[in-house]
């Protein structure tokens, strides 16, 4: 058996079933979803709260990613996906007709499982997001640049080479550079996708530092196969099992005290 | 035996030997065409030769040895050539260029090895490369200014070569001004002719119109005289000088100076001077106008031609190859429609490019270019501005011959971009289309860059679908020139592979012409080689800055 402590930096608990306005960052409100004829998510309902971290678990397959990627509609990109539910962003469905994608995603950001920089500069990545949105003021860009990369941690580091290539930075560098623009179009909710399934240890550790850190400004929703990642940093955890939500809970009793069998088999080891 | 069979061996045996037959194959004939072409620059031995005919007379023949050939007696003596004292089964003849060619039917001769009866080089017998009726060999006798002899002012070689370069002085100033200054007033005439008839059509001809343009006409005419008046004073200067020289008749010719271009004495040179001599013909090669129906001279015009022609195509065909393939690759949906066109545009490539010519002849010349006279060139009909071949024209017809190249790798250069960053880029709240633009058409141009090069190496090499859409002999003007609105895209062209066929097929004197098709070749590769050169260092930067992600 697979031993889990967590650790001290959690937050008080929750009442995950009766969330006020204020707590509540997202609602995802009977959440279906079909690739073509295969239904991927059940019936998922579930709240998550403001300034915390959120985090989803399950064995490979079990569409945790794939609820991640409703929240931004990452999956408006594939084709053959079909969607009931609603999911709310402040009060509003982000399913509605009005709702655009593109202002969505900048205000619900996402980190990949691979680090993904652009084949630009340290300082053009970090900036890419604002310039999007049309800032091209050279005084406000540097601002962002040196804030977002502070953020990430990664400023020390950077600070003497924003012009060099984002390809010269190692893995670990890379992915703070994917948070650091991520961050520096001030999301509400940052969604990080495995975020260190392909790093080092010591890159890893770095990472789930920061995670800690990011959640005093934003709201952190963190898909991991890495049970022990989710006791580390995590304030509530959600299991999940062949695309149904099977159990959600603060991530202390979720791990010390399961409620549903599934859960406990698997944090136990018994499969995943 | 079997053990070897089954190690694998005769599989790299085999492979590595089609990979040399390939690599022998392609430098064979780089070296071949290289050899061939370039040994015409380097300056040849003059023979001086004492020749026994058939009846037993001696004649004396001067000139360089062309080509050597080894052919058997019995064809000699079948077509009634006496060569009794002979007896071995083949025996060499020599083709020996004799030029001078006003005086003498044929410029080039034959002279059966045995019938020669001395040959020897001396080293007093000077070529003189003239602008009409080709070279000219023989001994310098005299140098003339107004009929009077002057070398005895020093040694008569420098004195000649003094006078030749005054000449050539002269000829090129006054070319010039028949190009540039005469050229323009004839193009600001016509201009003006065209603004008359423009006016005429539009019923705007006011009296005041039409004596506005009869003053600038008669203000160019003025200008014209004083600048034929030059032009004569030139030619006059230039026609002051003489040279004797005796010729391998024996009979002392008199030759005009402002026909020479060059003189050189080969049998005096040694390794160096033959050395820079093959340069400077070279070099003239590349930059000077073609002469005598394009048996002479150099090729400038077809190089500018080509490389004009290409380039315009390369302008041409990337964006729409671009576009195309992002919406083929972008937007359009995955079915079976698009499947289709996708088969159709890659099956576009392997259409003959005849068709293409016969295409762009019939849509772009007649139908399209037909109609842009009628509606923006009324005043200049009968005769056609755009609806007849040009450099335009051929542009866009190779365009669309190498259109499929090009929308398939940048197909293939867009499929190969990771999906991880256009999430990204999304993920950030960009659009489809910010994406595209700012992402993936950045990371995908060293497949375009491809995809062009490509396109530009086979646009380079055709040559049939050009015949009918632009392609000319001899163009007297290239397309670019200093009169506004300097491209003069309607104008026909010049173009390197018609040139070889023209040369080599097309040409009065096969002889003469065959080691400027090597030439011409060799220089069409070496273009061609050139712009992709340029193309893949363009490219290799490019991969260099997109480097994919190393995971």
């Amino acid at each position: 058996m697979i031993s889990v402590t967590p650790t001290e930096n959690q937050a008080e608990r929750l009442d995950l079933e009766n969330l006020s306005a204020e707590q509540t960052a997202l609602e995802i409100r009977n959440l279906n979803l079909h690739y073509g004829d295969a239904q991927a998510l059940y019936d998922i309902s579930m709240a998550i709260p403001k300034n915390r971290v959120t985090a989803f678990i399950g064995p490979s397959g079990c569409g945790k990613s794939t609820l991640l990627r409703c929240i931004n509609r990452m999956n408006d990109l594939v084709e053959i996906c079909r969607i009931n539910g609603e999911i709310r962003l402040n009060e509003k469905n982000i399913y509605d007709k009005d709702v655009d994608a593109a202002a969505l995603r900048r205000k619900v950001g996402m980190v990949f499982q691979r680090p993904n920089p652009f084949p630009k500069s340290i300082y053009e990545n970090v900036v890419y997001g604002m310039r999007l949105q049309g800032v091209n003021d050279r005084r406000t860009l540097d601002e962002v640049v040196e804030r977002s990369l502070k953020g990430a941690a990664l400023w020390e580091e950077v600070k003497d080479r924003l012009n060099a290539s984002a390809f010269s930075l190692s893995g670990g560098q890379q992915q703070r550079l994917v948070i650091a623009r991520a961050i520096a179009i001030e999301p509400e909710v940052l969604l990080l996708d495995e975020p260190t399934s392909a790093l080092d240890p010591i890159s890893t550790l770095t990472i789930e530092e920061l995670i800690t850190e990011l959640k005093e400004k934003y709201t952190v929703v963190i898909v991991t196969h890495n049970m022990q990642q989710a006791a580390r940093v995590s304030d509530q955890t959600a299991f999940m099992y062949m695309g149904k939500l099977i159990e959600y809970a603060d991530t202390n009793s979720l791990f010390t005290t399961p409620s549903q069998k599934q859960t406990e088999d698997y944090i136990t080891g018994r499969y995943g | 035996m079997k053990q070897w069979f089954n190690s694998g061996k005769p599989w790299i045996w085999l492979t590595a030997g089609s990979v040399s037959i390939s690599l022998i194959a392609v430098l064979g004939l780089l070296i071949l065409i290289g050899w061939r072409g370039l040994s015409f620059f380097w300056p040849a031995q003059i023979h001086e030769m004492d020749v026994r005919a058939n009846d037993g007379s001696i004649s004396t023949i001067i000139g360089e040895v062309y080509e050597t050939e080894t052919i058997p007696i019995e064809r000699l003596r079948e077509s009634g050539v006496a060569l009794d004292d002979f007896n071995e089964p083949t025996l060499e003849r020599w083709l020996i260029k004799v030029g001078n060619r006003e005086y003498v039917p044929l410029d080039f001769s034959w002279v059966l090895q045995p019938q020669i009866v001395s040959d020897e080089t001396p080293a007093d017998l000077a070529v003189f490369e003239r602008s009409k009726d080709g070279n000219f060999y023989g001994y310098v006798v005299d140098v003339l200014e107004d009929g009077v002899s002057v070398a005895n002012q020093g040694n008569i070689r420098d004195v000649l070569q003094q006078r030749i370069e005054r000449a050539v002085e002269l000829n090129e100033q006054a070319s010039d001004l028949q190009d540039s200054e005469i050229g323009a007033i004839n193009y600001q005439l016509n201009q003006l002719r065209l603004e008359r008839r423009a006016l005429e059509l539009a019923g705007n001809l006011t009296p005041a119109e039409e004596d506005r343009i009869a003053a600038a006409e008669e203000q160019l005419r003025e200008d014209y005289q004083v600048l034929e008046e030059q032009l004569f004073a030139l030619r006059e200067k230039a026609s002051r000088d003489q040279v004797q020289v005796r010729d391998m008749r024996g009979e002392i010719v008199t030759l005009p100076m402002y026909r020479m271009l060059a003189v050189h004495f080969p049998n005096d040179m040694g390794f160096f001077a033959k050395l820079g001599h093959f340069f400077v013909q070279i070099g003239k090669f590349v930059s000077d106008d073609p002469r005598e129906a394009n048996t002479e001279g150099g090729v400038f015009p077809a190089i500018f031609g080509t490389v004009f022609m290409v380039l315009l195509m390369s302008v041409i065909v990337t964006p729409f190859g671009v576009v195309a393939a992002i919406y083929l690759h972008e937007y359009a949906g995955k079915n079976t429609v698009t499947r289709l066109i996708r088969i159709a545009v890659i099956n576009l490539a392997g259409v003959p490019s005849i068709v293409y010519g016969v295409f762009g002849l019939g849509f772009f010349v007649y139908m399209v270019g037909g109609s842009l006279d009628q509606i923006f060139y009324p005043e200049a009909l009968p005769s056609p501005t755009f609806g007849t071949p040009g450099v335009m024209w051929a542009a866009i017809t190779l365009a669309i011959l190498t259109l499929p190249v090009v929308i398939v790798s940048t197909e293939e250069g867009l499929s190969r971009i990771p999906s991880t960053l256009r999430e990204g880029s999304l993920a950030l709240g960009a659009t489809k289309a910010e994406t595209l633009w700012r992402i993936i058409i950045p990371m995908a141009s060293p497949a375009i860059m491809t995809g062009l090069i490509l396109a530009v190496a086979r646009a380079a090499g055709e040559v049939a679908p050009l015949m009918l859409v632009g392609v000319v002999k001899s163009a007297p003007m290239l397309p670019v020139d200093g009169n506004f609105p300097y491209f003069h895209l309607d104008r026909k062209f010049m173009h390197l592979g018609f040139h070889i066929y023209d040369v080599g097929f097309q040409s009065p004197n096969v002889e003469a012409a065959r080691p400027l098709v090597y030439a011409t070749s060799f220089l069409l590769v070496t273009i061609i080689v050139g712009l992709n050169l340029t193309a893949i260092g363009v490219r290799n930067h490019l991969r260099e800055k997109y480097r994919s992600l190393e995971h």
